[in-house]
């Protein structure tokens, strides 16, 4: 059902054309004019491990307008397995090293990077401008506390989580679903652990999940 | 009681539970948890007492460690 066209006269380029077939929504955009909509918004990443740096990079790719990166911690040599860092950086604080990270691909894009264990305070104190907030910690307990704090602090902040992502293949348990403002990414069940760690392409289909997840909500009409 | 858990219909004998006895009655024993009702928070230290009725829409989500 194509909705009436309120500028008839317009060129089709500069109209968002918006139209429904059975529950899927299909909106056009051209690259102009996502552009030009996500150099607008600012996006908040807490962590930058396997989740957060995946997921920051193809914001950054797309043109988002601000980053906010939080991390405590410092790359090592294992992290490159999934994490999109460099070789050259292991020994550097995570959030200033994926600032460069993210510079290096597109210098456009304004990133303002945390060396801090986040907690409640620090959490509503960074993000509270965010538009949608990513979670991209690695602890369980982590992220319970986090997805605590926004609920309460910022019901209608929009917050992309990212739950269960360890191991290889299995790509069908990966999945998505969206309850009110929070969203879910990963199979919601897999632990990592020894016998079950996190790699790359698996690591990688999630965080970018989340990151295609935060386009759609911020290219809603 | 018939209620929505985790966008499924599910049916229970009591008319009235805590979110502590659904998640017994579940066998959800994961420890860490985010738990909405009707889309509201339900915080870990009101497990206890926060109460699911007919037609009420809850959400249980399983924290797991990766990330």
């Amino acid at each position: 059902m194509l909705p009436q066209n309120s500028c008839p006269g317009e060129k089709q380029s500069f109209v968002n054309l918006y139209w429904t077939f059975q529950d899927q929504k299909y909106h056009a955009m051209t690259s102009a004019e996502i552009k030009d909509r996500l150099k607008t918004k600012t996006i908040g990443i807490a962590g930058c491990g396997g989740l957060g740096s995946n997921c920051a990079v193809a914001l950054a790719r797309v043109g988002i307008g601000t980053l906010l990166l939080a991390d405590f911690d410092v790359v090592s040599e294992s992290n490159l397995n999934r994490q999109y860092f460099f070789l050259s950086q292991v020994g550097e604080a995570k959030a200033p090293a994926l600032k460069r990270v993210i510079h290096q691909i597109n210098p456009s894009v304004s990133v303002i990077a945390y060396e801090v264990k986040l907690d409640p305070e620090h959490i509503i104190r960074y993000f509270r401008d965010c538009d949608v907030i990513v979670e991209a910690f690695d602890q369980a307990d982590q992220k319970e506390m986090l997805i605590e704090t926004v609920l309460s602090a910022f019901p209608e902040k929009p917050l992309v989580v990212g739950v269960g992502l360890a191991g290889w293949g299995m790509n069908q348990d990966i999945h998505y679903r969206k309850t009110g403002n929070l969203h879910i990414c990963g199979d919601e069940t897999t632990e990592i652990s020894e016998s079950n760690p996190p790699l790359a392409p698996r690591v990688g289909v999630v965080a970018n999940m989340q990151a295609n997840v935060v386009l759609e909500i911020l290219l809603r009409p | 009681m018939k209620i929505i858990l985790n966008n499924t219909p599910e049916e229970f004998d009591q008319a009235i539970m805590t979110v502590n006895e659904l998640l017994k009655a579940k066998t959800f024993t994961f420890k860490m948890l985010v738990i909405k009702i009707n889309g509201s928070l339900v915080k870990k230290d009101e497990y206890a007492t926060a109460t699911i009725k007919d037609n009420d829409e809850v959400m249980v989500l399983h924290l797991v460690s990766g990330g």
